[in-house]
């Protein structure tokens, strides 16, 4: 038996079954794919489990779960448990179930950890201002060729490149 | 012409979460086996040394926007019954430019994150949970720059309209566009490149 992980799949393979999920999204759904509104609605929930009446007086997270409103019962939610179990299952069939920490080999665990939970936050404030992350607005809005999906993409590819050098000890 | 299937009501809302879960098992499969579950593979994209990002994304856009035109043309699928992503430019390219910094420096993104964490990267649950907590502070703060959120906003927009061109000249445009990335990724990583 071999114990090492499976390579990845070929990127050109990889993304032309990725865009035959998208497409296939398209066609049955007539919606694309995402990933941060689900995680946005789970904050909802818990937020409305402990003070209801906060979600009601703001306008941003009424949207998702005022009044009576589940945030949770919505079609994104469901995909994103089925990313989480799609993931693990490749990973599973692959043997790459494993605790533990991507990093470059100068930077410590911990050092580490911590700008995950930071570039994490970043991330998570800018994917709401932006109406949707890589999954809802670059792929989705690229595929349509949405105007502002376009925009959101180039300028997100930028500011990475523009920033990746302060940052370099984190990977190489 | 039937598709897209659910707007013209072949089956219902229940359905349709089913349906979800599955395409998000595709989903999340496909983005692990193409190494989206490690940080590292997704940062070094941002130092030229591993462009599968740039590759997988390209590929995914062109297969499915080529996918939707012909179905289109075939009169097999409504163009105007799938959802477009309305344009807010001013937020989105302001987000866009903030997730740049998020994803160099968390090594993400929130849906990378979430296939991280399905196979037990410890990096990804740190990402996952800042993640939340980013878009807590989002939805806290958001009632004081509210008019920020609907700036530069013009509806349904696409490239095409933008461009004046047909619809088929833009996707021919990004599909040359793409190959010329691909040509020019696999020029960086013979240069620079490093297996993660």
């Amino acid at each position: 038996m071999n114990s090492q992980p499976e390579k990845y799949w070929s990127p050109y393979l990889a993304g032309f079954v990725l865009g035959l999920v998208l497409l296939a999204t398209f066609v049955i759904m007539g919606r694309g794919l995402g990933a941060s509104g689900a995680m946005m609605r789970s904050v909802v929930y818990a937020v409305d489990q402990v003070t209801p009446a906060h979600i009601d007086n703001n306008p941003y997270f009424a949207k998702y779960g005022g009044g009576d409103k589940n945030p949770l019962d919505n079609w994104l939610v469901y995909e994103v448990l089925g990313v989480i179990v799609g993931g693990l299952l490749s990973g599973l069939l692959a043997k790459r179930l494993k605790f533990k920490t991507d990093k470059g080999p100068r930077i410590s665990v911990k050092g580490r950890l911590a700008l995950a939970l930071t570039g994490g936050a970043i991330m998570g404030f800018g994917a709401r201002l932006a109406l949707g992350c890589t999954s809802g607005q670059a792929l989705t809005g690229g595929a349509t060729l949405a105007l502002g999906s376009w925009a959101f993409m180039m300028v997100m590819f930028a500011s990475g490149y523009a920033i990746a050098y302060f940052v370099r000890k984190q990977w190489i | 012409m039937s598709a897209p299937f659910y707007k013209f009501d072949l089956f219902g809302y229940e359905t349709g979460l089913v349906i979800a879960f599955l395409i998000g098992v595709a989903f999340g499969f496909t983005l692990e086996r193409a190494g989206f579950s490690s940080s590292r593979k997704l940062a070094l994209q941002f130092y030229l040394r591993d462009m599968t990002v740039l590759k997988v994304m390209f590929t995914a856009i062109i297969v499915a926007m080529t996918g939707l035109l012909y179905l289109n043309l075939a009169d097999v699928l409504d163009m105007s019954k799938i959802y477009l992503n309305p344009t807010v430019l001013y937020p989105q390219m302001l987000g866009g430019a903030i997730m740049g910094v998020g994803f160099v420096i968390g090594g993400y993104c929130p849906g990378t994150s979430l296939v991280a964490s399905a196979i037990g990267k410890i990096d990804g649950f740190f990402y996952v949970g800042g993640a939340l907590l980013g878009m807590l502070i989002y939805g806290e703060v958001f009632p004081f720059f509210q008019d920020l959120t609907t700036s530069g906003a013009m509806g349904n927009a696409t490239l095409s309209d933008w461009l004046n061109l047909r619809p088929g000249v833009v996707a021919f445009l990004v599909i040359l566009m793409a190959l010329g990335l691909f040509y020019v990724a696999e020029m960086l990583e013979k240069r620079f490149g490093e297996k993660a």
